[in-house]
């Protein structure tokens, strides 16, 4: 009789403590998804407050009675918003473009074709993954100067066309695509570049789906580059864009206009992102970092 | 026969090759070699296309620089604080996302969200949040009255209010990828381990200390040296809240330093630029060999 009550006492018990941590394990997810999120819900708030509005809070509040889009209507009106966005739109799929074209044929070559110091390129390659950007961008930036492209879409795009790490990433995925294909197709006849377009890209679509979405967030995001080569407000992109519209743009302290071009800025990636969850977050795990 | 063949691909292969070669050897072999070059002109100047000698007096000229001491003290600054902050939150949320069941989707969503966001446009909004102005206060000013503190402008304000908003937004940016890393690498801890130790009755915090840490060190030892790598080249979220000119905001960084003498106002001179980048490679490389050499010792490789 004593004994079973012993384990009822030490049962509940350990509900009790079940129950506690629970309690904080969900409070601190919550907690963190607040700060992430808080954020994005302040310049959503932001940029749909009225300029005078905005500016009489003395103390900022959590909410607006009153909801406007005019500062929607001035992002695109009084700086060049559209510009950016048009820019940024060309530059991520011209480099994404050139780009899978370019890595698909290397890592074709990689995995399928054989010839003389291929070992020897690929280790070289791979070394070269540990060079840092910083290091090779002092004379891109005074090569393309004096090809005189600055200021021009080649000279924000041609430096960003290939990546060692996704040649290696297709490469991998092209060496798992059986070796009796590649011959069966060779005894019909089929040539190499019909047979890298007709059966190995279908095949590891997958990988070349994740490869194009990590290369567009690259570029949406992209900065420094375009700051360096860019100095005419025609060929700016989004986060120069952001940075002239902060610094020079809407005249005095127009944060909601600003806001609301930050919302313009952010949604596509997001969208994006919330459409391919899966294959972003398993991407970027297998080999991203931000930057 | 067979050896014509490998030889008609040998030439084939190439061609394969051949756009990424290009590519590779303008904007990234040339310039390596390039970049050591410039390093040793001394004082060469992109407009007079002059140089006064070789030698390392450009390195010297660095090391001199106070601009650059103080980018060096505040890039140090800033990883030292973020690199561990960031890990050991990212563990500790990790742990509780993988504890949960429901609702878990919806958090990896929402933890996911910084890393698709640019990070010029959203410091903007970390900028309204703390700075100060005539206008306001600022909301993050407004809670710190709440509990009795006094507003602080925290973008043009002092320095180490400054290193806070800086330090935080650099944390709120890299969370993103420590916590999916290290939430897949604590799902993939074989789950009889934790039977086993729930038969001895090992307690929760032991059972966190031997079994999963061990299990998950290989991959926080690769946050971390990610993350020192990462924290060392911040640049663009100290650009995003305290805008171009860091030099007078005194948070620059060493590759704000290596971009301010490439270009802008105080720009043209590739040289001290090439030196900046170099020192700050020889530190990057340094910290990421003695981090790799603790990790030897510590990290457990099943």
């Amino acid at each position: 009789m004593e004994n079973r009550n012993d384990y009822g006492v030490i049962e509940k018990k350990a509900e009790v403590r079940k129950k506690a941590a629970n309690v904080i394990t969900y409070a601190l997810l919550i907690l963190w998804a607040v700060i992430v999120l808080f954020p994005f819900y302040w310049m959503v708030l932001t940029s749909v407050k009225s300029y005078g509005a905005y500016n009489s809070e003395y103390i900022p509040k959590f909410y607006t009675l009153s909801p406007t889009f005019q500062n929607y209507v001035d992002a695109f009106t009084t700086v060049s918003l559209g510009r950016y966005l048009m820019n940024t739109a060309i530059f991520t799929v011209v480099t994404t473009a050139i780009m899978l074209v370019v890595i698909t044929l290397a890592a074709f070559a990689f995995a399928r074709l054989d010839f003389r110091g291929k070992n020897i390129v690929f280790v070289l390659f791979l070394s070269l993954m540990m060079i840092p950007n910083e290091l090779v961008i002092i004379t891109n930036f005074v090569t393309i100067t004096d090809l005189n492209m600055r200021n021009t879409f080649q000279g924000l795009i041609l430096p960003s066309v290939t990546s060692i790490f996704y040649i290696y990433l297709l490469k991998e995925n092209f060496e798992q695509i059986p070796n009796s294909l590649y011959y069966a197709a060779k005894v019909d006849g089929t040539s190499d570049l019909k047979y890298l377009w007709k059966v190995m890209i279908p095949i590891s679509k997958p990988t070349l789906i994740t490869i194009t979405i990590l290369k567009v967030i690259e570029c949406w995001n992209s900065y420094v580059w375009p700051r360096l080569i860019t100095d005419d407000e025609r060929y700016y992109l989004v986060s120069n864009g952001i940075q002239e519209i902060r610094e020079n743009g809407f005249g005095r302290e127009n944060i909601p206009a600003m806001m609301a071009a930050v919302v313009v800025i952010s949604i596509p990636l997001i969208i994006l992102f919330l459409i391919f969850r899966r294959k972003v977050m398993a991407g970027v795990a297998r080999g991203g970092t931000k930057g | 026969m067979a050896g014509k063949r490998s030889e008609h691909n040998g030439a084939k292969g190439w061609l394969y090759l051949l756009p990424a070669l290009l590519f590779l050897g303008a904007f990234m072999v040339y310039p390596l070699f390039d970049v050591f070059v410039y390093s040793f002109e001394e004082g060469y100047h992109s407009a007079s296309q002059t140089y006064f000698g070789t030698g390392l007096y450009n390195y010297s000229y660095v090391l001199h620089d106070p601009y650059f001491l103080q980018a060096v003290k505040n890039t140090l600054i800033l990883v030292v604080i973020t690199v561990p902050l960031s890990t050991g939150i990212a563990l500790l949320i990790s742990v509780g996302l993988n504890s949960i069941t429901p609702l878990r989707n919806l958090f990896q969503t929402i933890y996911f969200l910084p890393y698709v966001t640019n990070t010029l446009a959203v410091g903007l909004v970390f900028m309204i949040l703390f700075q100060k102005t005539a206008y306001s206060d600022g909301l993050i000013n407004l809670m710190i009255t709440w509990f009795g503190g006094s507003a602080v402008d925290f973008i043009d304000g002092p320095y180490w209010a400054k290193m806070f908003v800086l330090c935080f937004y650099t944390i709120w940016v890299v969370m993103p990828f420590k916590i999916l890393i290290l939430t897949s690498a604590l799902a993939s801890v074989n789950q009889e381990y934790y039977n086993a130790a729930k038969v001895d009755g090992t307690s929760a915090f032991r059972t966190f200390m031997r079994i999963t840490l061990p299990m998950i060190s290989p991959m926080i030892f690769y946050l971390i040296i990610t993350g020192f790598i990462g924290a060392f080249k911040a640049y663009s979220d100290v650009v995003a809240l305290f805008g171009t000119n860091l030099n007078a905001a005194e948070m620059n960084t060493i590759v704000g330093y290596v971009y301010d003498m490439l270009y802008g106002d105080s720009g043209g001179y590739p040289s001290y630029a090439s030196a900046a980048a170099i020192l700050l490679f020889c530190i990057v490389l340094t910290i990421t060999c003695i981090n790799l050499l603790i990790s030897k010792k510590n990290v457990h490789y099943s």
